[in-house]
């Protein structure tokens, strides 16, 4: 069997978690076996809905006061009372923050290795290699598992859910949860926003993102300089946030802003995949950098391999000139 | 309180990353180690609880490695205040996260340790998962992505990432283990005489090499474009030139 755990984002079911649901029956199919969809914990009747649509062998719901707010340590010894219970062979979530924050767990307390943030699977005739990126995506591996079952988690993207083959599950468990009050540590806040009063970079046309190849906060204005000359706006990556040389609001990136501008113009910036997310939609990507096999360069469309530090002044003062 | 904190040796990112002969590993010769990014977020954390805490407190700096990758991270760890190094010794090309976390878990677990600080992510395996696999296998509550925390003798109160600009307090009782989102404080740079002190300071250190792992690397890799990718390359003029054609020309934007 195989497992697939949704999580509710807000209210709703999580994207990762509808790619999930894709790859899951994918697994399903390679491996033939059966799809098990687990819906537990927060809101879990309204995932419990959407899991309705999705076609699977089993709905499971996992329902308790206890794991009505999401908890570390309730969700992980739920999910490993599930698994004990059913065997699964594959365990299957999206690489979610909920994910990294409960899911280790489940795989310390049964000795079941986790696979985290996958970006594809080659079937590979029924014993599966999984590859992920390593090096800060400079390179990439295949992983295999000397395991009989194993926890999997993929990151956006790495299965679509333009593949998701509708219908509904054929068979519905509740399953009984056994929690108590001793097994929650932790007391949990109200989530919250925190009010950004800054600039809208999702709306800027065009965009100068900068990294830490400036090498220095000196270095800001000269970047800034060259944002002017095209009218555009200045992004950041997060370690230029981090280090405190621009406000948080101007981070592109999965902990920062989503934007699709017509250029995007990178400086600087190696294209982690937390970064990538930010901008990968983006109409044109022109990116510096002095490492030819820096990560970006597989995402942009004009690849300028040489020193920021050089081009950006000459740059910045031909496209003065040029006015 | 006694307070260890996770720092792993990781190529600098300039360092040029080169797959070996075997295919299956880097070519660490012409490697730069340094310190996780997250991971010296997380020993400055730990400084200054001890330094804001009001009881006595020890902070230890703990690694995995060669002696070869990491002995750097030892020494910039104790200059810049630990009170002492625990370095586990493994020569062996280790992938994966649950072997890691069973190294730590045998030699950290008579230390009875109240907080293990870890990074959230470490930049070469990525796995993001060791601080709370330690967690669980030693019986901690854990959380991830902290980006501020508040410490008390039995417990600690942290404010955690979530997705898409969404934050959370929680409050853990002690002991935890923590991993820290970098961008939470300002690293210190060790001083002159904390660099001189360091050679004093204890470290244990122990042989450890995982028995069986449970995830292995067949290969690496360099990934493919996904991209049809139009380079431009040069000498500056010519770049600079280049460059102002796409711009004017081809997208227009000038
Ligand atoms: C949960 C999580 C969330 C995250 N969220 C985000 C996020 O929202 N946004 C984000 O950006 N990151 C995020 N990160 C961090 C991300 O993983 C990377 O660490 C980060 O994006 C790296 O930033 P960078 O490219 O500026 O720096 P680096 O990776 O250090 O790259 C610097 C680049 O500059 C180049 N360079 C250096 N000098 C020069 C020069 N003179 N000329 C030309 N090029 C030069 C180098 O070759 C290198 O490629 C997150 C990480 C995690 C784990
Ligand atoms: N070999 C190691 N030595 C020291 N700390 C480590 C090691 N491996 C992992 N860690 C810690 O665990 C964190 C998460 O690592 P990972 O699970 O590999 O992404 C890192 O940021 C470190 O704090």
């Amino acid at each position: 069997m195989i497992l697939v755990v949704l999580e509710n984002q807000r209210g709703s079911i999580h994207p990762f978690s509808i790619e999930a649901v894709a790859a899951g029956q994918r697994f399903a199919s390679e491996l033939n076996c059966n799809l098990g969809i687990v819906c537990m914990g927060e809101k879990v009747d309204e995932l419990k809905s959407q899991a309705q649509n999705f076609k699977s062998s089993q709905l499971i719901i996992a329902k308790n006061p206890m794991i009505d707010m999401y908890s570390a340590d309730g969700y992980s010894k739920v999910l490993s009372n599930i698994i004990n219970e059913l065997s699964p062979k594959y365990v299957l979530m999206g690489h979610s923050y909920m994910v990294r924050d409960f899911l280790p767990r489940v795989s310390a307390k049964l000795d079941i290795p986790f696979v985290s943030d996958i970006i594809s699977v080659d079937f590979n005739n029924g014993s599966p290699l999984y590859s992920k990126q390593v090096f800060n995506a400079k390179l990439a591996t295949s992983i295999e598992l000397s395991s009989d079952q194993a926890l999997l988690s993929f990151q956006s993207a790495a299965f679509s859910s333009d593949d998701i083959e509708n219908g509904s599950p054929e068979t519905e468990i509740e399953f009984d949860v056994q929690i108590s009050d001793q097994d929650i540590r932790s007391e949990s806040e109200p989530e919250f926003q925190e009010s950004s009063s800054g600039v809208d970079l999702t709306a800027a046309e065009l965009i100068v993102s900068v990294g830490r190849g400036i090498e220095s906060e000196d270095n800001l204005p000269l970047m800034q300089s060259l944002a002017d000359s095209m009218g555009a706006e200045v992004a950041s990556s997060r370690p230029v946030v981090d280090m405190g040389w621009l406000p948080a609001y101007r981070q592109v990136g999965s902990s920062g802003q989503v934007v699709s501008p017509k250029l995007y113009f990178s400086v600087g910036i190696s294209g982690a995949i937390q970064h990538v997310v930010g901008m990968k939609g983006s109409k044109n990507i022109l990116a510096i950098n002095k490492d030819e096999d820096a990560p970006i360069f597989e995402i942009a469309d004009y690849a300028v391999i040489g020193d920021l530090m050089e081009i950006v002044p000459k740059l910045t003062e031909e496209i003065n000139n040029s006015k | 309180m006694k307070i260890a904190v996770l720092t792993k040796a990781i190529p600098s990112y300039e360092s040029s990353i080169r797959v070996d002969s075997s295919g299956k590993w880097i070519d660490e010769s012409v490697v730069n180690y340094v310190v996780n990014e997250s991971d010296s977020y997380a020993l400055e954390e730990a400084l200054q609880i001890k330094e804001n805490i009001g009881i006595e407190t020890e902070v230890v700096v703990v690694t995995l490695g060669s002696e070869a990758n990491t002995s750097k991270v030892i020494k910039d760890g104790l200059a810049k205040g630990a009170d002492r190094g625990i370095f586990i010794k493994n020569d062996s090309v280790t992938t994966d996260p649950l072997s890691i976390a069973k190294l730590f878990s045998e030699h950290l677990k008579s230390e009875n340790f109240d907080l293990v600080l870890s990074g959230l992510q470490s930049d070469d395996m990525g796995a993001g998962q060791t601080g709370v696999l330690i967690g669980e296998m030693l019986n901690m509550s854990t959380a991830t992505l902290a980006i501020e925390t508040q410490a008390q003798p039995d417990k600690i109160k942290v404010k955690r990432e979530l997705e898409s600009g969404w934050f959370q307090w929680v409050s853990l009782p002690l002991p935890a283990s923590i991993s820290i989102q970098s961008g939470i404080n300002e690293p210190r740079y060790p001083s002159l005489k904390g660099i001189m002190g360091a050679k004093r300071k204890e470290l244990n250190t122990y042989d450890g090499s995982p028995e069986n792992q449970s995830q292995n690397f067949v290969n690496l890799y360099v990934p493919k474009n996904e991209k049809v990718t139009e380079k431009i390359e040069g000498d500056t003029d010519t770049i600079v030139s280049k460059i102002m054609d796409v711009l004017k020309n081809k997208l227009k934007v000038i």
